[in-house]
């Protein structure tokens, strides 16, 4: 290694810190890039990690939904006997639990995040934006293998999906969206005020009532509707129910209600978060 | 037109520190406390972010951790940052890192800068070597390709290859120490901040770390180092600067800096004070020719972490018999309190006659008993019931820093002179 020549110093990049509160890029996006590879290695820290020394291993991803689609069923088909639109309630209320699985430990991971990484906010910098998004897409790996079972049981319950099954993807980025934009929100404001660490969890066990998974949305009485749309995971449960199990068309007034507010938390989650990220450190 | 690579304008930092709690006396107090508190929390949580209005209640919670700083650093300058525990070193690195921010003014900065507070952030105990360096060194700002290029020479460096994929739950806290400082000093960024890194592992290793921070340095790159270590600030850096309770008080050549803080502190932070016969403190029956401060595995350093024990070494000469001779040492704080007192152990009984020769009383200080604070040494001579031989007096300081990644309640400073680790049980009954 020998001496660096530096011909001026005005090439270099520049750095300015200094008290402006506004938020001049809601996304620094060049920075984000090179901080790329750090990203990535924390997705792959959170799935490395998540089942290290565990006998079951990644079994866990599928004991979850599958273990709740057991009990559902016994207690709300069979017991309580809820409308599953005339399909099997088992795969009525997996073909739910999949998306929510992901859901709600990805939103569980990401809103924890911040107050986790506390050693790392507090020693060294680097765009904080990675850490509440690092979980979103972790634990993409478990909703693939919960998904492999679905797709199992579709072919055992001998459901065929329809083509619309192509919008899958939109499905599963509007579900990322409210995940981050949502786990954004609730860092941001953990790390200042640990109720919400504590408050999280039982809020996001609340909000499934508020989703139809043991139960169709159809079910909802009409004057509720467009409040009950709010809630971006309606769109996307009804429309993986739609395209594979074929119990009704398209969700068009769920996903299109859905996805704007699931666009409006994520874009107001960076909002705040950037906003609040310079006093990380100082709180956390 | 001189081109500064680090232009620091006017930083202030404030920070605010926990509100006291009021103690209540009755039940029917105590009720309403109950009631309000979470109104009266949610207004102290939200405070931590939000400083209106400078009232005089106000003032009384907020401390300056830096006040005012401004200089500058030119490409290729190596410069010391010293002074006392608490003084705004570390606060200094983290507002030009950018991990926190300053209260007012502003810093500008000319290329990619690293900063190195600590070894081994986000080490993650279940991953491997291999994999641990990879996170370390994206957290620390290199890139994958960066990683991949130097991979061998950071193993090389390390000295644990036959570990590397091994979890780092397994390893020694040596061998942690070694991989993580490993992949910090294969950073190459043109700005690089280093905060009291060099006061880990093992005296072997600290050499040639040592001597890599100083390869580091002369590769014409910008370095801020902060360090109680007044031996490594000299022989690294050639500029520095002397901190005093958040503000700049010294900026020039790094010898008369030193020496400025050294001299006005009238206690020695250099770990070793000698004197010649002239000079030493002395009476006609003893001369104290030297302290030292010495480290478990044998090198002199006026900081210690607060897990590990180290000596004080007194070295002195009895001219002419003394009878009962006793020397006495006391540690105290900065504030003058004593924290404790302790005597050499041999010369505290009635009639006991110490010859004429050199000696050398070493005094041990077990590991985990003091606080993470400044402590200085106190020491006097005398024979009980006959004359005081060399009166008491505060000779050096020595630093006791927690560099753990503990749990944020269960690390730095506690409250009152001493942190020792006492055993606790629990019982559920």
């Amino acid at each position: 290694m020998g001496k660096k020549t530096i011909k001026s110093i005005r090439e270099l990049p520049r750095i300015i810190i200094n008290t402006d509160n506004s938020v001049k890029k809601l996304i620094d996006l060049r920075e984000l890039w090179q901080y790329r590879d750090l990203f990535w290695f924390l997705v792959i820290r959170d799935i490395k990690t998540r089942y290290a020394q565990s006998i079951i291993g990644v079994g866990w991803a599928v004991i979850q939904p599958v273990f709740s689609m057991i009990i559902f069923t016994i207690v709300f088909g069979n017991i309580a006997k809820i409308n599953s639109e005339g399909i099997p309630y088992a795969i009525f209320s997996y073909t739910a639990l999949v998306p929510w699985t992901y859901f709600s430990s990805s939103l569980t991971d990401s809103s924890k995040s911040l107050i986790s990484s506390k050693n790392l906010i507090t020693k060294v910098y680097f765009p904080r934006l990675v850490i509440p998004i690092a979980p979103v897409l972790a634990k993409l790996i478990d909703f693939g293998i919960s998904f492999l079972i679905l797709l199992g049981m579709m072919v055992w319950f001998g459901v065929t999906p329809s083509i619309w099954a192509a919008f899958i993807p939109l499905f599963i980025l509007i579900m990322m969206l409210t995940a981050a934009g949502a786990g954004m929100w609730l860092t941001a404001l953990a790390i200042q005020y640990r109720d919400i660490q504590y408050g999280s969890n039982f809020f996001i066990q609340l909000l499934m009532y508020l989703s139809p998974v043991i139960y169709p949305a159809s079910s909802v009485p009409d004057k509720f509707q467009l409040v009950y749309a709010l809630n971006p995971m309606v769109g996307v449960i009804e429309g993986f129910r739609a395209v594979l199990l074929g119990t009704h068309s398209m969700p068009w007034f769920y996903l299109g209600i859905g996805s704007a507010s699931a666009f409006v938390l994520f874009i107001s989650g960076i909002m705040y978060f950037r906003h609040m990220e310079r006093y990380f450190a100082d709180v956390a | 037109m001189v081109n500064y690579s680090i232009q620091v304008n006017k930083i202030s930092k404030r920070y605010r520190i926990g509100l006291e709690q009021q103690a209540h006396d009755t039940f029917v107090e105590a009720f309403s406390e109950w009631i309000s508190r979470p109104i009266k929390n949610y207004r102290r949580l939200r405070k931590l972010t939000q400083f209106d209005g400078d009232n005089s209640n106000e003032e009384e919670n907020i401390v300056w951790a830096l006040r005012d700083i401004s200089f500058n650093v030119k490409p290729g300058e190596v410069v010391g940052i010293i002074g006392k525990n608490g003084a705004g070193k570390s606060t200094l690195l983290k507002v030009l890192s950018r991990i926190t921010h300053p209260t007012s003014g502003q810093v500008e900065l000319f290329g990619r800068i690293s900063s190195l507070l600590e070894v081994g952030t986000g080490f993650h105990p279940e991953l491997t070597g291999r994999e641990n360096i990879y996170l370390n060194g994206t957290i620390l700002g290199m890139t994958k390709a960066e990683i991949d290029l130097k991979f061998e020479e950071i193993v090389e460096f390390s000295g644990v290859k036959r570990f590397i994929d091994t979890p780092v739950k397994f390893y020694s806290s040596g061998m942690r120490v070694r991989l993580a400082f490993s992949v910090a000093a294969h950073l190459e960024p043109e700005i690089l901040l280093i905060d009291e890194v060099l006061s880990v592992g093992d005296a072997a290793f600290q050499k040639k770390s040592l001597g890599k921070m100083e390869e580091v340095s002369k590769e014409g790159r910008t370095v801020l180092f902060v360090s109680h270590n007044m031996g490594a600030v000299r022989s690294l850096c050639s500029r520095g600067l002397l901190l005093e309770n958040g503000t700049l008080v010294k900026d020039g050549d790094v010898d008369q800096v030193i020496n400025y803080y050294l001299s006005n502190k009238n206690v020695s932070t250099a770990g070793r004070l000698a004197w010649s016969e002239a000079d030493a403190p002395q009476d006609n029956e003893i001369i104290l020719f030297g302290i030292e401060l010495f480290s478990e595995a044998g090198e002199v350093r006026t900081a210690f972490q607060i897990d590990e024990g180290f000596e004080i070494r007194v070295h002195y000469k009895i001219k002419e018999e003394v009878r009962n001779l006793r020397l006495y040492l006391r540690l105290k704080t900065t504030m003058g309190e004593t924290v404790f007192a302790t005597y050499e152990d041999a010369s505290i009984r009635e009639g006991f006659i110490r010859k004429p020769g050199s000696y050398t009383a070493i005094c041990k200080i077990p590991p985990n008993l003091l606080n993470n604070l400044t402590y200085r040494i106190y020491i006097g001579f005398d024979s009980p019931g006959y004359k005081v031989l060399i009166p008491g007096r505060e000779y050096l300081e020595v630093d006791i820093i927690d560099t753990s990644d503990g749990y944020r309640y269960a690390k730095g400073a506690f409250d009152g002179p001493i942190r020792p680790v006492v055993k606790w049980d629990v019982k559920n009954q």
